[in-house]
């Protein structure tokens, strides 16, 4: 008896104890967990290229110009104007009065140093087409630089005002990568106090943030993010208000959680794509995937709409292009449309010699449900689909070294809102373009180089129109995340999957 | 007993080539590892460039090689992706992985050694029917799902613990008790059935006929009996801990090399990998070589046989 009241004792002790590590929303700080794709590598993002280093990012610092998610118009940031001097030289004034972190004046040398050193050839740059554009960045005064461009570029604003932030030049020259990581300094609305790498990081409001910048003074004092791989384990930490916010939800835990007193949950589309390529390239030697007829059945053959009813909770989109239509230039008008059609789709295969059926290797790293979904509508039509699951590496091994004639897969755009982020990056020619159509490849050079909106239009249409007739894919839907979030929190979601923590305050 | 010492060792840094080796070149056979480094959404041309940096299309014997070469002089190279020092990382990393698994040995321990000897003073009775239903239990649950289990519990309904991470001690109840209890079952066993057999062996009969109560004939001869198996598997098994928190480290949060090494195998972070395989392996090995010499410090006998 004694033992046991002594247990209880005991326990009662620590749950006192432990109660003050729990969050309080009085004490105005907004705990973050994040980490279900992998911890955040290297905050210094250009080199760790993860999803949550671009949403810390985001907090820490700014880019030279901000694209406003309502109107897509693009607005100054640390740039208070720009203009083309002629087709590779972009001019840019920057904005006078604003500090980094450390006290350090941003100016043009901050410029020239960050995108002259990420875009140098052994930068460490993960995602190469990010700064790959860039020729030089030459200072011209104390507050004006000026971007040469290796080819025509008319894409930079986009790429200016994504994932390119602005280091102080003194401190990163000094400290490098890892001191930039481990110790974050920038201009934007938040300041880092500390970081455990790997583990969690304190920021607090930069009260210094009233220069004019189109991204609000954050509205949450502080900010506390922890990795937390597991989404069990962030479910039950937002049950027990350990943290307030996450984006790692799958959709049946949002649809658990959507019941929960106290909590809210969501899926938001992205702009994150669906896709499953077809090897029209005969890189995998498959003669049945480089007959146009079995390439526009199996299009007819899937029935989108019932997928993202099903199992998507209706919250995408279902696609017809080869890019988001949230994106520039990414016209659903231009596509060719292959309505739910099994029975075309039967007779377009026994056209095309398949009266009998299909047998087609299929390499995928989506969902498991959407996949076998999708393997269910094929066989319906005849196409014996064999099914390769696995992990991202297995499936671009297979993918780059010919041996999927077909891949399911998806696609994020860098979250850029240019169609030329996917069209281009898949149909340009090069090693990754499995269909190496020579007019495609020429709409997109001009597409690319042309700074003329009305023109890019009109050959991205072009090239949109030419990939869906030959069906070089079969687009299906686009991407959701799930959010769970605090009843007390004010959040919103958006498309390009960059949640803007310091726009969100307390109800 | 130098002799032995000597061999003992060599065939452990001989396990251990073969361990690190082994890892290496299975890095190799998952896929290309330049494929994982460069990351989701890289292009072809990204993937390329990476395998070239890190000369991932040479002979992979020569690639282990150059690695060994430099391992052995104490250097492990940086992490391809934190761009660290990889000794600087499983600095910061090992504490919390090592004790742990110390911590979950202690419970372990602490409940087993009681347990099992009150189990073998009356077999077939309450308390040993109760400590085969608990092995049999702690063997069958998988960690994971009493390690959520526990969450609901303490993290959930009764609010007394913190659910994740390892700002406190508090942090590291829940993963003591989910990763003990792993090592619980083998450890209670050992302890019942070596107390079964001190406790029908002639010198307990002797010491019982001498007049000894109960208590002391159990703990004083019984015990010291079952101490060197004990203490043999306690090692094992802790290294077994030290490997197998990958699991509870990623439900918990905990920033242990058992996290660490799932996350740097999923992203072919070589040097991390190789780097906490070859801890682990050393571990293992000299836990094994420490169990042995604490035996013969206990056993008069086996001290004699050297």
């Amino acid at each position: 008896m004694f033992r046991i009241s002594s247990l209880i004792a005991g326990a009662s002790l620590l749950a006192l104890t432990a109660t003050s590590a729990f969050a309080d929303k009085n004490d105005d700080t907004l705990r973050i967990g994040w980490g279900g794709d992998g911890v955040m590598i290297n905050a210094d993002n250009y080199l760790g290229g993860t999803r949550t280093g671009i949403w810390f990012t985001k907090m820490v610092w700014d880019t030279l110009i901000e694209r406003d998610n309502a109107t897509g118009e693009y607005k100054g940031s640390l740039a208070t104007a720009w203009q083309w001097v002629d087709d590779k030289t972009l001019e840019l004034k920057l904005r006078e009065g604003v500090s980094f972190h450390n006290g350090a004046e941003f100016g043009a040398d901050d410029v020239v140093f960050t995108y002259n050193t990420m875009s140098a050839e052994n930068s460490g740059a993960r995602f190469r087409a990010i700064v790959d554009w860039i020729d030089h960045v030459e200072k011209v005064d104390a507050m004006t630089v000026r971007i040469h461009t290796k080819e025509p570029f008319p894409q930079a604003l986009e790429f200016l005002s994504g994932p390119m932030p602005i280091y102080p030049h003194k401190y990163y020259a000094q400290v490098g990568s890892v001191g930039m990581s481990n110790k974050p300094v920038g201009t934007g609305p938040y300041k880092v106090v500390e970081m455990k790498p790997g583990e969690q990081y304190t920021l607090v409001r930069n009260d210094d943030y009233d220069w004019g910048s189109p991204k609000s003074k954050a509205k949450i004092t502080n900010v506390i993010i922890r990795e937390i791989p597991d989404a069990q384990t962030q479910v039950a930490e937002l049950m027990s208000g350990g943290i307030d916010v996450t984006a790692d939800m799958s959709p049946d835990l949002v649809t658990r959680l959507a019941g929960v007193p106290g909590l809210e949950a969501k899926m938001s589309e992205t702009l994150r794509i669906f896709i499953i390529g077809l090897d029209a390239a005969k890189r995998a030697n498959n003669p049945a995937v480089n007959d146009v007829r079995v390439r526009q059945a199996l299009n007819y053959a899937i029935d989108r709409d019932g997928i993202v009813k099903n199992l998507m909770a209706g919250a995408a989109r279902t696609l017809s292009t080869p890019c988001h239509p949230l994106q520039f230039g990414c016209s659903e008008e231009a596509a060719v449309k292959y309505p739910y059609d099994p029975e075309k789709a039967k007779a377009l295969l026994a056209e095309a010699g398949f009266a009998d059926g299909l047998d087609l290797t299929m390499y995928a790293e989506a969902p498991a449900k959407e996949a076998e979904a999708i393997m269910g509508n094929l066989a319906a039509v005849g196409v014996r689909v064999s099914l390769n699951r696995v992990p991202y590496e297995a499936y671009r091994d297979a993918q780059i070294s010919g041996k999927a004639p077909a891949f399911l897969f998806n696609w994020g755009s860098y979250s850029l809102a240019d169609a030329s982020a996917s069209i281009s990056f898949f149909f340009k020619g090069g090693e990754d373009d499995f269909a190496q159509d020579k007019d495609v490849i020429e709409w997109l050079k001009t597409g690319d180089s042309v700074t003329d909106p009305a023109k890019r239009k009109e050959v991205y249409a072009s090239a949109i129109g030419r990939i869906t007739k030959e069906a070089y894919w079969i687009p299906l839907f686009s991407g959701v995340r799930g959010y769970a979030w605090d009843a007390d929190l004010d959040f919103t979601p958006y498309a390009d999957e960059i949640p803007r923590f310091y726009e969100y305050s307390w109800k | 007993m130098t002799s032995f010492i000597i061999k003992r060792l060599a065939s452990a840094v001989l396990t251990i080539l073969v361990v690190s080796a082994l890892t290496f070149s299975l890095a190799f056979l998952a896929g290309d590892p330049a494929i994982a480094i460069a990351g989701k959404d890289s292009s072809a041309a990204d993937i390329a460039r990476v395998r070239e940096y890190y000369g991932f299309d040479r002979p992979v014997v020569i690639q282990y090689g150059e690695w060994l070469a430099k391992a052995l002089t104490g250097d492990f190279g940086r992490s391809f992706h934190y761009q660290q020092s990889v000794a600087d990382m499983l600095a910061s990393r090992l504490p919390i992985t090592f004790g742990l698994g110390v911590a979950a040995i202690i419970f372990a321990l602490a409940i087993a050694v009681p347990l099992g000897v009150a189990a073998a003073a009356k077999p077939g009775g309450l308390i040993d029917r109760f400590a085969l239903g608990l092995s049999v239990l702690g063997q069958a649950m998988p960690t994971f799902w009493l390690a959520l289990l526990l969450v609901v519990l303490f993290g959930l309904t009764l609010r007394w613990l913190p659910i994740s991470g390892n700002a406190t001690w508090q942090h590291f109840v829940m993963p003591t008790i989910a990763l003990g209890t792993f090592a619980l079952p083998a450890l209670l066993r050992i302890t019942r059935a070596g107390t079964l057999d001190a406790l029908r062996s002639d010198y307990v009969r002797t010491a019982r006929a001498k007049g000894l109560g109960a208590g002391k004939v159990l703990f004083r001869h019984a015990l010291r009996n079952v101490m060197i198996p004990l203490v043999s598997i306690s090692a094992v098994q802790l290294g077994a801990l030290l490997a197998g928190s990958i699991v509870i480290e990623q439900i918990f949060a905990l920033q242990g090399i058992g996290a660490l090494s799932y996350d740097a195998t999923l992203r072919a972070d070589l040097p991390v990998v190789q780097a906490i395989t070859l801890i682990v392996a050393v571990f293992y090995v000299l836990l094994t070589l420490v169990a042995d010499i604490v035996n013969a410090i206990l056993d008069p006998r086996i001290r004699e046989s050297w």
